[in-house]
């Protein structure tokens, strides 16, 4: 492949191979755990205990180190679900299918939590649980989807062919990810604008930014755990005729 | 700043915490749910693999 270094490549290759990925994933998950587990110590400590209060939200503005990262998370997993979505439609990998629904329960929980999260924020500051203004209706719409693609996925017993239908329902989806972005600046809405992506120059104080970002790379690293804990299962169930699996069964008692 | 003064959070306890404790539940299902489903998985397959 042209521009792509041949490491790169021969890693994806050799990635798309059920039993290298099963085994390759189980030794990177104590890395990955371990990782994890320090930036979220970090990034909890700097966000609920260093940094000071807000001067007009107080204490309450604290939800945001779990808010705007699981928030980010459930846009950016759609994105990835739908890209490997498409991947598995066009070529055919198995793995990429697996990917790609293995990502759905951890975007909708994320999408879950950012509503919750919001709605418990925005009790105290806005005076109501909900409203439904652009940035929240979209975020719902957002977990619905979520939720028609595990239920499609579900429904359909070739799971090859529920990847396939799961693919196309995710990728027309990806209409409402610029959607739910846009929403703050496109309509009047009560939700506040954006604090941290402003090009020139964020509207957050760095003692608050850095652990905000702490818990940002946090949830990427806990969704890798989660999608290949997920991954490894449905490979699994897939592959329960495979020889490679009855090898490992053979070893494993 | 004492412990109690940590927990209380400027009077917004209930709100931080409540945030906190269910993305801590929902983070752990995540993980707990894939893991059970494939040690249950595998078990059968070897209870299977035994019987043949």
């Amino acid at each position: 492949m042209f521009l792509i270094p041949d490491p790169v490549v021969r890693f994806f290759h050799r990635m798309a191979s059920p039993p290298h990925f099963y085994a390759f994933t189980q030794r990177l998950m104590p890395w990955l755990t371990v990782i994890f587990v320090l930036v979220t110590a970090a990034g909890l400590y700097g966000g609920l205990y260093l940094a000071p209060a807000d001067y007009q939200q107080g204490d309450s503005y604290r939800i945001i180190y779990i808010h705007v990262p699981s928030a980010w998370m459930s846009l950016f997993i759609y994105v990835v679900m739908a890209v490997a979505g498409a991947i598995g439609l066009v070529w055919r990998i198995k793995l990429a299918e697996i990917v790609a629904i293995s990502s759905a329960p951890v975007g909708a929980s994320f999408t879950f939590i950012a509503l919750v999260t919001g709605s418990l924020w925005g009790k105290p500051m806005w005076g109501t649980w909900w409203v439904w203004d652009a940035r929240l209706t979209s975020e719902l719409i957002l977990l619905f989807l979520y939720l028609g693609v595990i239920g499609l996925y579900g429904a359909i017993d070739d799971k090859r062919t529920a990847s396939r239908a799961v693919a196309i329902l995710a990728l027309v989806g990806v209409v409402n990810i610029p959607i739910i972005h846009y929403s703050v600046e496109w309509w009047n809405t009560l939700h506040q604008g954006p604090t941290v992506t402003k090009m020139d120059k964020p509207s957050i104080h760095v003692s608050m930014l850095i652990p905000l970002l702490l818990m940002a790379v946090s949830f990427k690293f806990y969704y890798l755990i989660a999608l290949l804990q997920r991954a490894r299962t449905e490979l699994l169930l897939r592959e329960r005729n495979a020889q490679w699996v009855k090898n490992m069964i053979s070893e494993f008692k | 700043m004492t412990m109690q003064e940590f927990f209380a959070m400027g009077g917004y306890a209930f709100y931080v915490w409540t945030s906190y404790g269910l993305t801590l539940i929902v983070l752990l299902v995540n993980i707990i749910i894939p893991v059970v489903q494939r040690r249950q998985f595998l078990r059968s397959l070897a209870l299977k693999h035994k019987r043949q």
